[in-house]
């Protein structure tokens, strides 16, 4: 199908990327969501995802609880704290430098 | 901080698995149900709608055991899984389980008693506040290595010197209480004012002795130690201001000693009082010691090359200020600890040596058993590595289990320790010093922990490391019988080990056993057997002046002398043979009196009667012994022994000649001449440099010291039969003279001599444990290994035996194996025992650390155990049925 599994590594800040625009979400959800801002182009593996939720759950960037989803089942919602708004932010930042640093690498040898 | 909320997070995640797992699994329920929904939406079948959204989510087990990982600790779950499955083979396997921990309990728990004494009395500092900074200070000359210090010059020491911060005296002297109860005999120091402040110890119930009290003419005051608070005041803090006569003078009880200080006695003291106060003459005799001890405390940033460069210097200056006594006179300064420990520190090193070997073979023998096991379990661990088990993950099991034993192991040896090192200290009391504060205490526990953690590991290392080269496949292939050929090798070279340690043990042993056969048979110079000693003191009410003393010793004497059993009785003081020396300074008739001390001649002193002869029962080569006719009025005499003849009067008959004993004013006429008696011991006479021995009549001691002969004086007795059952009737004959006489003391000579043997026999009671410890441990080991063999080779030995072999030729071939690996480890341990009891030296006596009957003996003993421990499964071999054998190939 021409899909890529999430990079190692990036998987953390695409959740919290999520959760900071979406509000509470469950893991389905935030799973459909990754993979429609890439435009199909990236595959969710729940194998990955949710050890990574409870990752980020044990450093205490999310909490989460038991609710109701639209469709009236019930689901677990993952939600940002205020250590997760701050995390998203300074990581936000370091992939930014990392990117423009690759980007000068991989940029063609006369444009330097 | 994150990191270590995560970690919380993951530990809690350790508990309530079930529920976390239960809550897991309904949150993917819940995702794969919204995915079911989604491909409905899509249109698909129900079945199809399922068939996605499982393929989607990637397998619910799989998810949840990555969802697991990350929720626990892997390394902690792993260790409690192994722990588990280690204990539940432990309990599969009773037999080997009691022996492997048998074993290491034997060899940890040695290992533990040991280090407790060594931790105790070597390691630990001394119990005192800045311990380093305390230092003993004593007198050297040319006859003395450590004499005992005259007040004279200990109070010259202190103030000319400079190094320390405080300096203080001491000295053990004994105290008859009378007044209230029956009389008792306390055990106590005289002390300066200095003494407690310059340990750093308060007491703790009122005050020490000021300076004042500290000097001739003081209130007489005392301190009394805990314990006899306890038994005597019934710990009652009134005891202040109380009054205790104590020989003959009320003393006011002014402070209460807590009952964990001891300086040098290992037992507890009861009384202490200034030292300053007493005025006799003798002890205010600048050339006499008296047994009096100097402690002091450096300053601050002092080195001890620093205070000995400063006492040199007081030393010179005394030696011109007065060259009568202290010319010659240098004065030591040791640290106090290691003027404590110094002497037994080679024994008790040696001995943690022996003890370490002891737990090396047990080591190795567990080693043996696992090795033994893992091949046996070889198939075990194929099946788990083809289900996916790494080679670390079977190793780190390995580990585990053998650590685990040599916890279990080592928890068992320490309740072994704490009950042996109690055994040992009681079967030889008074060996070591600082024996009271030898404990259990957090550094042994460390130190056992260690040990059992090392040896674990040390004896898991074996089975695991052959593990990680064996090919498991292969194992699985050939039906589990897993790699012998190299296991073989490895077993023997264990064996070999074992049995070159336990030779080496046995050497060791077999020297301080041949030692000590040595020193029975060594001959004392006189008669120890039913010769009774016990000192005894007059009460002041009989002792007011020296006719009076007289008197009543003699009165004493009488009691004894008639006592029925009691065949020779006399007074004696002095130096004690054995136990209490005592050495007066002489100068020939010949000769000009030296200028000095140190350039006169010095022999050991003893006091004597009539009788004191036939009590002792040493041999009169030549002239008379003092007799009856030897009064206060006739004429000076006294009696030399064979060594002071021969040294001073080489080519002449000593009987008529005169000695000088300045000391004592005294120009006696030599009357005989008797054999010389082992007075530093069986095995330390000969290396003393005061040889010569000479003896006063009693009744010749001029009276100014006959109070300090009343202080400490012995009566020696010889009996018909054993004298400790006269003991009743003594003491009835001596309260019938007079009922405040205190006998104490009381020990027969055999019981002397004994103690002066206790170090060599608590030396040789510990090596000839371990080594018996060894023995019995290397022979369950080359047992293990050739019952192993046997059962290894039953089909090959039944071949044989098809084959026309005889079950002597079987016999043969087993045992001849078993004697094989013995005879290496005998040769290897001999060569090894060469080299190793050297560091005996100064422990044994009268043998050479070659020895070549104890080499040779201790190998034969080893040899024949080996042999005995490969004769069963020997015989084993020998029942084999060929046809039984053959079969089972």
């Amino acid at each position: 199908m021409g899909q890529k599994e999430v990079r190692q590594g990036t998987l953390a800040l695409m959740v919290l990327k999520t959760l900071e625009s979406m509000g509470p979400l469950h893991g389905y959800g935030i799973a459909r969501r990754i993979e429609q801002i890439s435009g199909d182009l990236l595959s969710v593996n729940y194998g990955t995802l949710y050890p990574a939720l409870l990752k980020l759950e044990q450093e205490g960037y999310i909490v989460s609880e038991w609710g109701v989803s639209d469709n009236n089942r019930r689901a677990k919602y993952y939600r940002l704290t205020r250590a997760g708004r701050k995390q998203v932010e300074h990581e936000t930042r370091d992939w930014e430098e990392t990117t423009e640093i690759l980007a000068r690498f991989l940029a063609p040898e006369g444009s330097r | 901080m994150k990191r270590l909320r995560a970690i919380f997070t993951r530990i809690a995640g350790l508990f309530d698995r079930d529920g976390r797992d239960a809550e897991l699994h309904d949150e993917l329920e819940a995702v794969l149900q919204m995915h079911i929904d989604e491909c409905l939406r899509a249109g698909m079948s129900p079945e199809e709608a399922r068939r996605q959204a499982l393929i989607k989510l990637g397998g619910m087990d799989k998810v949840s055991e990555a969802y697991r990982e990350q929720r626990g600790v892997p390394f902690l779950e792993t260790l409690v899984q192994d722990l588990r499955f280690a204990l539940r083979g432990m309990r599969k396997n009773p037999g080997f389980t009691s022996v492997a921990l048998l074993t290491l309990a034997l060899g940890i728990g040695a290992n533990t008693a040991l280090f407790s004494v060594v931790n105790g009395v070597l390691l630990n500092p001394l119990p005192y506040p800045n311990p380093e900074q305390l230092v003993i200070l004593f007198g050297k000359t040319k006859q003395f290595e450590h004499a005992s210090v005259s007040y004279l010059n200990y109070l010259d020491w202190e103030k000319q010197s400079h190094s320390f911060s405080s300096m203080a005296a001491f000295r053990g002297e004994n105290f008859n209480v009378t007044g209230q109860d029956e009389p008792e005999r306390l055990q106590g120091y005289m002390i300066s004012s200095t003494f407690f402040s310059t340990l750093g110890v308060s007491p703790i119930l009122g005050r020490t002795i000021s300076a004042q009290e500290d000097m001739g003419g003081g209130a007489p005051v005392a301190l009394i130690g805990e314990g006899l608070w306890k038994r005597k005041f019934g710990s009652s803090p009134s005891v202040l201001g109380r009054t205790m006569v104590l020989n003959g003078t009320g003393y006011a009880i002014i402070g209460v000693v807590p009952a964990n200080f001891h300086l040098y006695s290992g037992d507890d003291l009861d009384v202490y009082v200034p030292i300053g106060q007493w005025t006799d003459p003798t002890f205010r005799d600048r050339t006499t010691g008296m047994g009096m001890g100097v402690v002091a405390r450096l300053k601050p940033n002092v080195t001890l090359a620093q205070a000995r460069a400063d006492v040199e210097n007081v030393a010179r200056n005394l030696a011109v200020a007065y060259p009568q006594a202290d010319t010659g006179l240098s004065i030591g300064v040791l640290r106090l600890k290691d003027d404590m420990v110094d002497d037994i520190r080679g024994t008790l090193l040696v001995l943690l040596a022996a003890v370490g070997f002891v737990l090396l073979i047990a080591c190795t023998n567990v080693a043996n058993l696992l090795l033994a096991r893992s091949t046996g379990r070889s198939r075990e661990f194929a099946v788990r590595s083809a289900l996916g088990a790494s080679h670390f993950r079977l190793i780190r099991q390995l580990l585990t289990e053998s650590a685990l034993l040599g916890v279990i192991g080592g928890a068992l040896g320490l309740l072994l320790a704490a009950q042996g090192t109690k055994l040992v200290l009681a079967a030889v009391p008074h060996v070591l010093p600082r024996a009271q504060e030898i404990s259990i205490d957090t550094h042994v526990l460390v130190f056992t922990l260690v040990a059992s953690l090392v040896a674990g590991i040390l004896f898991g290392l074996v089975p695991a490391l052959r593990l990680w080269r064996t090919n498991l496949q292969q194992t699985l292939r050939e039906g589990g019988r897993g790699t012998s050929g190299t296991r073989q090798r490895t077993q023997n070279a264990f064996v070999i080990a074992e049995m070159a340690i336990a030779l080496v043990l046995l050497v060791g042993a077999g020297l301080m056993i041949r030692s000590l056969a040595v020193l029975w048979g060594v001959n004392p110079g006189f008669d120890p057997h039913h010769v009774l000693t016990f000192s005894v003191t007059t009460p002041p009410s009989v002792t007011s002046n020296p006719v009076q003393t007289r008197v009543a010793m003699r009165r004493l004497h009488d009691a004894v002398r008639n006592t029925p059993g009691v065949q020779a009785a006399s007074l004696t003081g002095g130096a004690l043979p054995m136990d209490g020396d005592n050495e007066i300074p002489f100068w020939l008739e010949s000769q000009p009196k030296p200028a000095n001390t140190s350039d006169m001649n010095w022999a050991v002193f003893y006091i004597a009667e009539p009788d004191y002869r036939k009590a002792m029962g040493f041999p009169l080569l030549s002239g008379r012994f003092i007799s009856e006719s030897d009064t206060e009025t006739s004429m000076p005499v006294t009696v030399i022994d064979e060594y002071l003849a021969h040294k001073y009067f080489p080519n002449e008959n000593p009987i008529g000649k005169h000695l000088n004993i300045g000391l004592l004013d005294l120009q006696p006429e030599i009357v005989g001449v008797v054999g010389h008696v082992k007075h530093w011991g069986l095995d330390g006479d000969s290396q003393h440099k005061i040889q010569a021995q000479v003896y006063v009549p009693l009744n010749q001691i001029p009276d100014r010291f006959w109070p300090l002969l009343n202080r400490g004086s012995y009566l020696m007795l010889r009996s018909s039969i054993d004298p400790l059952t006269l003991l009743p009737a003594l003491r009835a004959s001596v309260a019938k003279v007079n009922h405040e006489h205190v006998i104490y003391n009381v020990r027969t000579f055999d019981q002397i001599i004994s103690d002066s043997l206790a170090e060599r026999r608590f030396s040789m009671m510990l090596l000839g444990l371990f080594a018996a410890l060894a023995l019995v441990l290397s022979t369950i080991g080359i047992y293990g290994v050739i019952s192993y063999l046997v059962g290894q080779r039953v089909p090959e030995i039944g071949t044989r035996m098809a084959l026309g072999a005889q079950r002597k030729d079987v016999l043969q071939l087993i045992l001849g194996r078993g004697i094989a690996l013995a005879a290496g480890g005998v040769i290897l341990g001999s060569l090894l025992a060469l080299i190793l009891t050297r560091q005996m030296r100064s422990m044994i006596y009268g043998v050479s650390t070659t020895d070549p009957l104890t080499f040779a003996g201790v190998a034969l003993v080893l040899m024949l155990v080996a042999t005995a421990a490969c004769y069963i499964p020997a015989r084993r071999a020998m029942r084999v049925d060929p046809m039984t054998a053959l079969r089972y190939e």
